[in-house]
C-alpha cells in the first residue's frame, strides 16, 4: 500500500469521502479558532513536553504492555498481549484526550468545559481534568446511561461536576452529543467542548487521534521488548472509535500488521438491536462528520443497542469509515453474550475484570485466536476497568451487593 | 426570478416586512399540515417555512425537537414532506415554501434526486441546518440546477471573512441567527441585533431575515425595524403542543391570533419605517 497516512485529513477535515465540517453555522468560528490553535500547539515543544509530563506524571504511561499466558495458553494459539489502558489514572484510556484537550482550554482562556458521555469513563476524564484545573464541569449522559452507570456518575459528582440527565431521543449516547452541542452553540463564548471520540466536525477526529496515538507508539516500542518484531494482529473495540485509532494509527504504515475493529453486535447483526454501522450501516451526515451511521432508509438515526453503555451509538469516527473503506483494517462485530463471555474469561484466567467495552475486543480474540500459530503475536486495546459496570454484570450473574 | 426573490422585492418595494411562520412537518399529524399552511398565508404569513423532521435536531430547543417527536410518531419522511407541498400547492400557487432540516434525510435520496423532486412538488428554497457553504459543493449545484434557492444562516459569530462565501453561495435571503443558542431560547438582545445587522448588511447583498426567540408581537416590531423579514416558530410551534389535546379548531384559533400579533406587529413598524 503506498497510501501515506500521515497526510489525512485533509485541511478541511476529509478522510476520503468522510469527515468534513458539517456544523450549525454558530458553532463554524470556534472550531476554525481551535483549528487553527491545534496546528499551532501540535509541534510546539513546551506544550508537547507539558503534555508529556503530564501524561507520565498524573496518568501514570507509559501503561505496561502484558503477556496474558495463562488465558493464551487457554485458548491454544497466538501470544495475546495486553495494552494496559485499564491502569490509567480513571481507569480508561479516555484521560488521554482530555488531558490533551484541557490544555488546550486552558490556552484559549475559556473558564467552563462540557463534555458527553455514554459510560461515563469520558465524563469521568473530563470532571477530572477539570478539578485539576479549576473549571467548571457540565456533563450530558443519555437518562439511561445514568442508570446503568451509577457508579460513574457518583465520581463524576464527587469531582465537582454536574451531571444533566438527558431525557430526549433514546437516551442515549447520541442523544447526550446532541445536548452538548446545543449548550455550545448557547455558551461558545466562555466554553470548550471535549469531545470524547474521534467524530464530531473537524478538527476533532484528527485532533483525538492524536492525542490517543500514545497507545500505538508505546505499543510499538514495547513489542519491540518482548518479542522483537511488530504485532501480528490488534484488535480493539469500535464504538465511536478511539482506543481503536489510538492504538492502529502507529501501525497503518506497516503493511504486515493486520488490524481489527470489533463493533457491538447487541442481540445480534439481524436483530437491529446492535450499535455496529460499519458492519451494518451506510455514510451519511451525523454530528458534524460523513460517516458510516445506524440509519432508516430517509435518514433518520436509529435506536441502537449494545449492553456496553460505551459502545451504544449509531456513528463512527470517520477515519474508521475511510479505513473500511481502503480496506486496512477490518471491522468485525461480537454479540452482547460473546463480550460478556470475554467479560468472564479475562476476569477468571488472568484476575483483571475489564470493562464491558474492552470485553468486546477480548470477545473476539478469542475466537481469532485458535486460528493463528503459537508464534503469532496479538495485542488487544484493554481500554478500559470494569469497575463501572458492577452493577449489570451482578445483575445478569445474580450477585448481591 | 424565482417565487421566493419575486415576492420579497415586491415587499421591499412596498415598503413591507415579510413575516416568515416556521412549522414543523406533520405536527401534530400528518393530516394537519396543508391546512395548517393555509392558515399561516390567511392570517398574514408571506414565506412560510417548512420544517423537515430529523431525529436529531442538535440546533433546535425543547419546544421544536417535541415538534419534531410528535411528526416522528406518524413516521413523517422528507417524501410525506414533499407530498404536503403539493397538495398545498393545489390551491396556493404564490406563497414562496422553504424547506428546514437537517441533511442527512437530503443525504439519504440523494442531492439531485431531492432536488429534483421538491422542485417538481412546488418548493422554492432549501436552508439545511448543518450544511456550511464550505461543505457544499455538490448540494449547491444540485439545487441550482433544480432552480432551488439556497439560504445559509449566518450568526452573531459568523466573522467577516466568511460572508463573502454566503454571498456568493446563497439565494434569496440570508437567515440571521439572532442569537447564541438553540431555536426558541432566552430573550433577544434587541441592541446586539442592531449592531450585528449593520455589520452584515454592509457585506451581504441579499435581503436579511431575522430568527430565533422572536416570542411575540413588541419582539417582532423591533426586529422588523432592522429586518428584512421577521421568522417566528417556537412561539407557534409552542401552541400547537399547548392545544394538540383539544384538536385542530383550536390549534387554529392559536395560531391565528398569535399570527396576527405578528402581522400587527410589522405593519405597525413598516408604517413607522414609511414615516420616516
Amino acid at each position: 500500500m503506498t497510501i501515506d497516512f500521515s497526510k489525512y485529513p485533509d485541511e478541511h477535515g476529509h478522510f476520503g469521502p468522510y469527515g468534513g465540517v458539517f456544523a450549525p453555522e454558530t458553532l463554524m468560528a470556534a472550531l476554525e479558532q481551535l483549528k487553527n490553535e491545534y496546528k499551532l500547539v501540535k509541534n510546539d515543544p513546551a506544550f508537547l513536553k507539558e503534555l508529556a509530563e503530564d501524561l507520565q506524571n498524573y496518568v501514570g504511561r507509559p501503561t505496561p504492555l502484558y503477556y496474558a499466558k495463562r488465558w493464551s495458553e487457554h485458548l491454544g494459539g497466538g501470544k495475546i498481549y495486553l495494552k494496559r489502558e485499564d491502569l490509567n489514572h480513571t481507569g480508561a484510556h479516555k484521560v488521554n484526550n482530555t488531558i490533551g484537550q484541557a490544555l488546550l482550554a486552558k490556552r484559549l482562556g475559556k473558564k467552563r468545559i462540557i463534555a458527553e458521555t455514554g459510560a461515563g469513563q469520558h465524563g469521568v476524564a473530563s470532571a477530572t481534568v477539570a478539578a485539576r484545573l479549576g473549571l467548571e464541569c457540565v456533563v450530558y449522559m443519555g437518562a439511561d446511561d445514568v442508570i446503568r452507570q451509577a457508579p460513574n456518575v457518583a465520581r463524576m459528582r464527587m469531582l465537582g461536576a454536574t451531571v444533566v440527565p438527558v431525557e430526549s431521543g433514546t437516551k442515549t449516547l447520541k442523544d447526550a452529543l446532541n445536548e452538548a452541542m446545543r449548550d455550545w452553540v448557547t455558551n461558545v463564548d466562555d466554553t470548550f467542548y471535549i469531545i470524547g471520540t474521534v467524530a464530531g466536525p473537524h478538527p476533532y477526529p484528527a485532533m483525538v487521534r492524536d492525542f490517543q496515538a500514545i497507545i500505538g507508539r508505546e505499543t510499538k516500542q514495547q513489542a519491540l521488548q518482548h518479542e522483537n518484531k511488530l504485532p501480528d494482529v490488534l484488535i480493539a473495540c469500535v464504538g465511536g472509535g478511539s482506543n481503536a485509532i489510538g492504538l492502529f494509527h502507529e501501525f497503518l504504515k506497516d503493511d504486515s500488521v493486520e488490524m481489527y475493529g470489533v463493533e457491538p453486535a447487541g442481540l445480534g447483526l439481524d436483530t437491529g438491536q446492535h450499535a455496529a454501522p460499519l458492519c451494518k450501516g451506510k455514510p451519511g451526515v451525523f454530528h458534524g462528520n460523513r460517516t458510516y451511521l445506524m440509519q432508516d432508509k430517509n435518514g433518520q438515526i436509529l435506536g441502537t443497542h449494545s449492553i456496553s453503555a460505551g459502545l451504544d451509538y449509531p456513528g463512527v469516527g470517520p477515519e474508521h469509515a475511510w479505513l473500511k473503506d481502503i480496506g486496512r483494517v477490518n471491522y468485525v462485530a461480537v454479540d452482547d453474550e460473546e463480550a460478556l463471555q470475554g467479560f468472564r474469561d479475562l476476569t477468571r484466567f488472568e484476575g483483571i475484570i475489564p470493562a464491558l467495552e474492552s470485553s468486546h475486543a477480548l470477545a473476539y480474540a478469542t475466537k481469532l485466536a485458535p486460528t493463528l500459530s503459537k508464534d503469532t503475536m496479538i495485542v488487544v486495546n484493554l481500554s478500559g476497568r470494569g469497575d463501572k459496570d458492577m452493577n449489570t454484570i451482578a445483575q445478569i450473574e445474580g450477585i448481591e451487593f | 426570478m424565482s417565487r421566493l426573490h419575486t415576492k420579497l422585492a415586491a415587499l421591499k418595494a412596498a415598503g413591507k416586512t415579510a413575516l416568515i411562520p416556521y412549522i414543523t412537518a406533520g405536527d401534530p399529524s400528518p393530516k394537519a399540515t396543508v391546512a395548517l399552511m393555509h392558515l399561516l398565508v390567511e392570517k398574514g404569513a408571506d414565506v412560510i417555512e417548512l420544517g423537515v423532521p430529523f431525529s436529531d435536531p442538535m440546533a433546535d430547543g425543547p419546544v421544536i425537537q417535541k415538534a419534531v417527536e410528535r411528526a416522528l410518531i406518524h413516521n413523517v419522511s422528507l417524501d410525506d414532506v414533499l407530498e404536503y407541498v403539493r397538495v398545498f400547492r393545489e390551491q396556493d400557487t404564490e406563497t414562496p415554501v422553504v424547506l428546514m432540516g437537517y441533511l442527512n434525510p437530503i443525504e439519504a435520496q440523494g442531492y439531485e434526486a431531492f432536488a429534483n423532486a421538491a422542485s417538481s412538488v412546488g418548493v422554492d428554497a432549501v436552508l439545511t441546518v448543518d450544511m456550511p457553504p464550505e461543505e457544499s459543493k455538490g448540494y449547491l449545484e444540485a439545487l441550482q440546477q433544480a432552480s432551488l434557492d439556497r439560504i445559509f444562516l449566518v450568526s452573531p459569530t459568523t466573522p467577516d471573512n466568511r460572508l463573502s462565501a454566503v454571498n456568493e453561495k446563497g439565494s434569496g435571503f440570508v437567515y440571521y441567527v439572532s442569537l447564541k443558542g438553540v431555536t426558541g431560547s432566552k430573550e433577544l438582545d434587541v441592541e446586539d441585533v442592531a449592531r450585528n445587522m449593520k455589520r452584515l448588511q454592509q457585506s451581504l447583498s441579499m435581503p436579511m431575515g431575522i430568527g430565533f426567540g422572536i416570542k411575540d408581537g413588541a419582539t417582532a416590531f423591533e426586529m422588523a425595524k432592522i429586518g428584512d423579514a421577521v421568522i417566528v416558530g417556537s412561539a407557534l410551534v409552542k401552541l400547537i403542543e399547548a392545544n394538540q389535546s383539544k384538536g385542530s379548531y383550536d390549534i387554529h384559533l392559536a395560531i391565528g391570533n398569535k399570527m396576527t400579533e405578528f402581522r400587527t406587529a410589522l405593519d405597525k413598524a413598516d408604517a413607522l419605517k414609511g414615516q420616516e
